[in-house]
């Protein structure tokens, strides 16, 4: 220890021996860094919301009004609102029921190599590309692509064009209709459940399955009354990446999809070609809104501890 | 913990979870073959033909490589500084209890619990309202803000789950704090940082969303990426710098991953 007199020392022994000083030290970096940078940006947008934009000059005008957020409240606006929410109650229920089976099958199931395997199979697709994820299903997805194909194969072109003439979530092909906007957005979000939904099922005692079993549960009680209560919060962990991924995304709809709008577009949009930064402002707090609420209802049924 | 697995798992379980597995990777596979694909104006299905050019051609094109680079050089930069930052948070929230300690987490969380187009579009106006030019650096800042999350996630698991005690015993045995911190902390968290700082490469060299608001003219890989999804010009080379893309955030993922899993048997595996 023969540097260890000195300048560092004394430092290090002033750190030790008031605790306060290291924890503001080890602080003071991140929270600048969220709190300015991150916070502080975020604020100064959501002060644009209270700005409105002159109609005839398209100039900001800076000062207080609430006509921004009756701007939002127009049917057209409202429209993208409404049609964002039901897409991320839609994926994230999608997620739900097809990441429960993975889940629970990885974690009651599958064991040792196995089990390192399914941890794999899932992390892989997760942290693998977002674009190249998105394009392989415009691959699959095309007129011309697998779908098609695949249903000319097993003649069942007649059941993709009854699906595809469905109203409403149909339209000319899988990559032009609501129906494919859905399936991928469930495809690029499902690790994101898959992940803490298998965290809650792992601690569910498996003791606890035998003794409603032995209770006189038959499997479907014991699944309403026992895993489903206890693999609540994994799945609304997940749900908080679902949905919030969801409301924000705007390349998702813009690759794959009709061309209505949705929250993510409509605000690029406006703070982009149409430069109306209040109302891409106001619109951005729509899911702030949302996901305050959200997380908070989370929060409360222990979602947070399942993260 | 865990029923014994005497029976076994039954069949529609059995069908849904691979089904489900099926579901998340053949669409990944699928970008391979479209790589050697002869037919360059659609996504035809089969590929009327093989052949190795597209690799070639992508090898030729300079635009590629200068995304490539930015890419390379943001996600970099970005994942030192989310390293630092990140470590220091969960360091300050794992050791102590102080005034608004769940805030914080919910603080650090906010970044990608939000929609990323959130991030972007306040970095953007930020930036604008500042006066500040776009450049590698406003890429980077964006980045980092949402690296942090991951470098604080592993170290927080690694910091709970190893003993104070040691620390102590450092400095009552002589060692002063920055001793302490590379002969005792540092090994402890190392694997930890690892895995952390690989994650958030990955997740940054990836990024599309915040990185349109930020990037002005310039171009990363998944930007340029984006251009040609939505202006195709010759498919099949997306294809390949696809292919490129998933190896280069794989290869992080596997390490992260068998890091992170040997870290749990040595530490004690004690949670």
């Amino acid at each position: 220890m023969t540097d260890s007199s000195g300048v560092t020392r004394r430092v290090s022994d002033a750190l030790f021996r008031h605790p306060l000083w290291l924890l503001v030290l080890l602080l003071l970096p991140p929270l600048l860094w969220l709190g300015v940078i991150y916070l502080g940006s975020l604020l100064a947008l959501l002060l644009h919301s209270f700005y409105s934009i002159d109609e005839f000059s398209g100039l900001i005008v800076y000062e207080f009004s609430l006509s921004t957020y009756a701007e939002l409240l127009r049917l057209s606006n409202m429209d993208v609102i409404i049609r964002s929410l039901m897409m991320a109650i839609a994926v994230t229920l999608g997620c739900a029921a097809m990441a429960f089976p993975i889940s629970y099958y990885a974690a009651r199931y599958a064991k040792g190599k196995w089990k390192a395997l399914f941890y794999l199979l899932v992390m892989l697709p997760l942290w693998s590309s977002y674009l190249v994820k998105v394009y392989a299903w415009k691959l699959i997805l095309a007129k011309e692509g697998i779908v098609s194909w695949v249903a000319e194969q097993v003649h069942l072109t007649w059941a993709l064009d009854a699906l595809l003439s469905i109203p409403v979530v149909g339209g000319p092909s899988l990559s032009i209709s609501y129906i494919g906007t859905f399936l991928v957005f469930c495809y690029v979000w499902l690790p994101y459940m898959i992940l803490p939904t298998q965290a809650a099922l792992e601690r569910v005692p498996g003791n606890l399955i035998e003794a409603s079993a032995d209770l006189g549960a038959n499997p479907g009680q014991t699944f309403r009354t026992v895993i489903l209560p206890l693999a609540l919060p994994g799945l609304i962990a997940g749900s908080i990446f679902t949905f919030s991924l969801t409301l924000g995304d705007y390349i998702i709809p813009q690759i794959i999809g009709n061309s209505s709008y949705f929250l993510g577009q409509a605000v690029y949009t406006l703070q982009g070609t149409a430069g109306n930064i209040p109302l891409a402002a106001a619109f951005t707090v729509v899911p702030i809104v949302i996901m305050l609420i959200y997380l908070s209802i989370a929060k409360r049924m222990g979602a947070f501890d399942a993260l | 913990m865990r029923s014994d697995g005497t029976r076994p798992a039954p069949m529609f379980l059995k069908l849904a979870a691979f089904g489900g597995l099926l579901f998340l990777h053949v669409p990944l596979l699928l970008i391979f073959l479209y790589a050697f694909t002869t037919e360059e104006k659609s996504y035809q299905f089969p590929p009327p033909g093989l052949t190795l050019k597209w690799f070639s051609v992508v090898w030729g094109r300079q635009d590629i490589w200068d995304a490539m680079w930015l890419s390379v050089k943001v996600a970099s930069i970005a994942t030192l500084i989310a390293l630092v930052l990140g470590t220091c948070a969960a360091a300050a929230v794992s050791r102590a209890r102080f005034f608004g300690r769940d805030y914080l987490s919910l603080l650090f969380i906010l970044p990608i619990a939000l929609p990323g187009i959130i991030t972007g579009i306040s970095l953007r106006s930020a930036f604008s309202m500042m006066d500040i030019p776009f450049s590698t650096w406003t890429i980077v800042l964006g980045h980092a803000t949402f690296c942090i999350v991951v470098v604080y996630n592993n170290a927080l698991a690694r910091f709970r789950r190893t003993s104070g005690s040691m620390i102590e015993a450092s400095m009552d045995l002589g060692a002063d704090g920055f001793q302490t911190f590379r002969h005792v902390v540092l090994p402890q968290i190392g694997s930890a940082l690892l895995a952390g700082g690989m994650l958030a490469f990955a997740l940054s060299f990836d990024e599309v969303i915040v990185t349109t608001f930020t990037a002005g003219q310039q171009s990363t890989l998944p930007i340029w990426m984006l251009n040609e999804l939505i202006r195709p010009r010759q498919r099949p080379v997306t294809n390949v710098v696809a292919i490129f893309v998933v190896a280069v955030t794989f290869i992080p993922i596997l390490a992260a991953y068998y890091l992170t899993r040997e870290g749990e048997h040595t530490g004690g595996a004690g949670k």
